[in-house]
């Protein structure tokens, strides 16, 4: 690599170094680990760059603030709060905002940084659903992301709650309401997290270990495993020429790889920072200190809790009473049902396909989202669930900015939650075969060259000419989904699996969910190019 | 000449004086306090002029609605006893006279005919009919002479569950919609207090004090005329535009950096 001999100081380390602990072969092999290149596969570094910028920024902040509870007179710079009765954590996220240099900008970049990382998360988590790269060998490092995500969420709800302003004890007060409407265990769990009544003395203290030591410990360490299967792993690749389920095709990662992850990484960075200086958010000052009795208009929490808060607001007012208890089912249902279909959704995603597909192979390709139409059918369904729920969580703002009136957008929320989920289920199934067809209709018959011929009877022609050997290769990756062999109806004794009523339905949604639905037709294979010499095959089109 | 200055010499003089200066004082009085007051103050104070212009006025432009004495119709409610204030408020914000039939009469550009001259006239008129609140006093409305902090406390303890923390507005039921509180003047802002205009209740002096309103009024222009201190304040309407601009500025910047460096290498080879 360099031309001149080593140092001495620098050759006589590396080989102690290197004697002792046999650095240099692991370094090695590891620095040259092969990374695949896809812009999509960055977006996971969204999320992993966000927590290191909130971990800096977070400790910054645990420097002023005070989780107290107990109530003191406001005396910073802040003139509209001036002489106000508030609690001590309130206060000192005032402090933190006006009086510590760099402050204000510190804690816009936590919460900026906040919404990168969970909104970071999200993208990242449907890249891997819609390319599958989820499957076998992968299910576990999945799991990992789904537990991410959700210790996520309560990061951010334990966060949001710290500077105890009205807006923030708005969001309090419902995970309270949620708390405490659990059938049986409802009053304890409340009062558990509370330490007694809502909202006493502890709530603050409890949420500041839960929020900086806790949860992030816990995130710290699952964010680790993740790195580390994944290394181990290796990265999945987009189909290509010379890509195969036992190699990786792309940048070693030193140097080619660690530049971009650093390029990345101060990306992410100006991104956050830009954000934080030039847009405010979470004005504290505004909304005023926590007391039960006021409620603003225009309450919402974070993006991240908005589908809860959308569920909330379109569900019915239905509560049933068994035996003298009340279960208030508008609370109950909305907190818990979206929350677990999403997240239990995703948590048996992957055994779901393979139990269908009955498809136990390794796989290191990544699928185009075309060539999986179902799945990518289902992930679109769920996406519009979760949008239109997210959506009616700001319904009150959608209705006082476009004047719509706000019982037509509860009821507009209540229908398309259903409807919306299959008809995009129906139009993304059409898309996927749509743009199927188109690849092979590219692989079979070539690409629109723009040259216009005209034949000898005067005909005009389009000449066309076979795609660039990349692209071919990528679209060329396409495989048959499995499906496990169901007997032919009538004939013969179906698998010992497949026999009762449920073994039955997997056949049949194995059948539906599999199978190749538009195959390529390998003209190219007994004529290697329609080339412009080979315009009849233009005409017989 | 000299019996005047005789005059001014009797004993009694000093006496009249200080009658005459009373009487000016509490005429003053009367007209500026607010508190129901009657047609007949309108008339002793020399407003009688007003309450006939008014009067002329009003059946031009508002008697289709409001019926020809003010009664109401089918249009419009009576007006009689809604006060000085509530024309200074309707009119003034370009409310009344109103367009058309909606949910809501909307704040809009004064027609060339509105002028303070002529709000007044119609405002003596109504006043006239069955007293109600009056236009407040410059001085009950100064926001320099109110205290933010109280008036913050109040503000939200009474007006945020409709119109937002910081006035920025937020919807009612029945395409009802509190307005936000950036365009109100303060006189205006105290005189929605004293009227509660349609959907909005009314905060009478009992419930707010005329002081605690003018802290309010402090709080409400103070506010309103902060400069955001963390930047562009993204229209003040909290985590929903805070959201959109996270996913938006910041995922939709990252997926094309992701773009863009990935795409860099091709270049290179
Ligand atoms: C097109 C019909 C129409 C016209 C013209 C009209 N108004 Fe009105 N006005 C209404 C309606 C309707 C309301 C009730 C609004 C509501 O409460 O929703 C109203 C309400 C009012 C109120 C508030 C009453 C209260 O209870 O506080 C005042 C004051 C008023 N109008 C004054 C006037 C004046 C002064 C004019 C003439 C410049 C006028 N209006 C012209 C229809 C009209
Ligand atoms: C129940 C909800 C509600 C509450 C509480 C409420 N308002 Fe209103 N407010 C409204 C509505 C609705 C309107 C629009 C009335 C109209 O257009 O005539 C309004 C209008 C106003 C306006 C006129 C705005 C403009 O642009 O002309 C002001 C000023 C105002 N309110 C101030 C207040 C203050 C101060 C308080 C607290 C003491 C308050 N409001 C409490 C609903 C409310
Ligand atoms: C592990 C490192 C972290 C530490 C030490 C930390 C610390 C803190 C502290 C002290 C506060 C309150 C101060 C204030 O806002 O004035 C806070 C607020 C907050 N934290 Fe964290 N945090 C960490 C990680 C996270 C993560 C991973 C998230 C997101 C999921 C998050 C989301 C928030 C939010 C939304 C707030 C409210 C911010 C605001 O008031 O504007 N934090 N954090």
């Amino acid at each position: 690599m360099s031309t001149g001999p080593v140092p001495k100081p620098i050759a006589g380390t590396s080989s102690f170094i290197d004697d002792r602990i046999g650095a240099g072969n692991f370094l090695k092999r590891n620095l040259r680990k092969i990374f695949p290149d896809h812009w999509s596969f960055l977006l996971g570094e969204i999320a992993l760059y966000s927590f290191i910028i909130l971990l800096l920024t977070g400790t910054f902040l645990t420097f002023w603030y005070k989780p107290g509870m107990n109530h003191v007179v406001y005396d910073g710079s802040y003139e509209p709060l001036k002489g106000i009765l508030m609690s001590e954590a309130y206060a000192s996220s005032l402090n933190i905002s006006f009086d510590v240099r760099g402050g204000l900008l510190m804690r816009q970049m936590h919460h900026w940084a906040a919404l990168l990382f969970i909104a970071g998360m999200m993208v990242h988590m449907l890249r891997v659903f819609f390319t599958g790269a989820y499957r076998k060998p992968r299910e576990l490092n999945w799991i990992i992301g789904v537990l991410l995500l959700t210790l996520a969420l309560a990061e951010g709800l334990t966060g949001y709650s710290l500077p105890d302003d009205l807006l923030s004890g708005a969001g309090l007060r419902i995970t309270q309401g949620v708390a405490i409407s659990l059938p049986l265990v409802g009053t304890y769990v409340s009062f558990f997290l509370f330490g007694g009544e809502y909202p006493g003395e502890d709530v603050m203290a409890r949420f500041y270990s839960l929020h900086i030591l806790l949860i992030p410990g816990i995130l710290l360490a699952l964010i680790s495993a993740h790195m580390i299967l994944m290394w181990v792993q290796k990265h999945t690749q987009m189909p290509g020429k010379g890509r195969t389920n036992k190699n990786v095709v792309g940048a070693p990662f030193y140097p080619a790889f660690m530049a971009k992850a650093g390029a990345y990484f101060l990306f992410t960075f100006a991104v956050i920072a830009g954000l934080a200086t030039f847009a405010q958010i979470n004005p504290i000052w505004a909304f005023g200190p926590y007391t039960p009795a006021d409620i603003s208009a225009g309450s919402q929490p974070d993006f991240y809790m908005g589908f809860l808060e959308g569920s909330l607001r379109i569900m019915p007012a239905w509560e049933i009473n068994v035996l003298g208890y009340t279960l208030p089912l508008s609370v109950i249902i909305p907190a818990l049902v979206p929350m677990g279909i999403i997240m239990t959704g995703l948590a048996l995603y992957p055994f779901l396909e393979q139990w269908v597909t009955g498809d136990r192979r390794e796989h290191h390709i990544a699928d185009r989202p075309r060539n999986n139409p179902h799945r990518t059918a289902i992930g679109m369904s769920a996406i519009t669930f979760y949008g239109v729920l997210w959506l009616l969580g700001a319904n009150d703002e959608l209705s006082a900015f476009f004047h719509i009136s706000l019982y037509t957008t509860t009821w507009f929320g209540r229908i398309a939650v259903f409807l919306g989920p299959a008809l995009a289920y129906a139009i993304t199934y059409r898309m996927c075969l749509g743009l199927q067809r188109n690849d092979a209709a590219i692989l079979g018959h070539g690409v629109e060259s723009g040259v216009i011929k005209r034949l000898p009877h005067g005909e005009f022609i389009e000449v066309h000419v076979p795609p660039a050997d990349d692209i071919a290769a990528h679209m060329r990756g396409k495989e048959a989904i499995p499906t496990i062999a169901a007997a032919p109806d009538g004939e013969g004794i179906p698998p010992k699996g497949l026999r009762g009523p449920i073994g039955r339905l997997r056949a049949k949604m194995s059948e539906t969910y599999g199978g190749e639905k538009i195959p390529i037709e390998e003209h190219h294979e007994e004529h290697p190019a329609i080339s412009p010499a080979d315009d009849d095959k233009s005409l017989t089109r | 000449m000299n019996r005047i200055t005789a005059g001014r010499r009797h004993p009694l003089a000093r006496y009249a004086v200080l009658l005459f200066a009373l009487t000016l004082l509490g005429g003053v009085y009367t007209l500026t306090a607010p508190g129901n007051q009657s047609a007949d103050a309108a008339i002793a104070s020399g407003k009688v002029d007003d309450v006939a212009e008014g009067k002329k006025l009003f059946e031009k432009t508002c008697s289709s609605c409001h019926g020809p004495q003010a009664q109401g119709t089918e249009n419009g409610p009576t007006l009689v006893g809604v006060g000085a204030a509530a024309v200074d408020f309707q009119v003034s914000s370009g409310r009344m006279p109103a367009a058309n039939p909606g949910a809501q009469a909307p704040r809009k550009p004064l027609a060339p005919w509105v002028t303070p001259k002529r709000i007044d006239q119609l405002a003596a008129y109504v006043q006239s009919l069955g007293g109600g609140p009056t236009v407040p006093s410059k001085e009950q409305v100064d926001p320099a002479l109110g205290n933010e902090a109280k008036g913050g406390e109040l503000f939200r303890a009474n007006c945020i569950s409709c119109h937002n923390w910081v006035g920025a507005g937020g919807a009612l039921t029945e395409g009802k919609y509190a307005p936000n509180l950036n365009e109100a003047s303060p006189t205006q802002i105290y005189a929605a207090m004293v009227t509660g205009p349609q959907a909005m209740p009314v905060f009478n002096d009992s419930i707010i004090t005329p002081e605690q309103k003018r802290d309010m009024i402090a709080y409400i222009v103070g506010v309103r005329e902060q400069k955001d201190p963390g930047g562009f304040g993204l229209g003040r309407i909290g985590p929903v535009t805070e959201g959109l601009v996270a996913w938006i500025v910041g995922i939709g910047g990252m997926a094309l950096a992701a773009i863009w460096i990935t795409a860099k290498r091709r270049q290179a080879k």
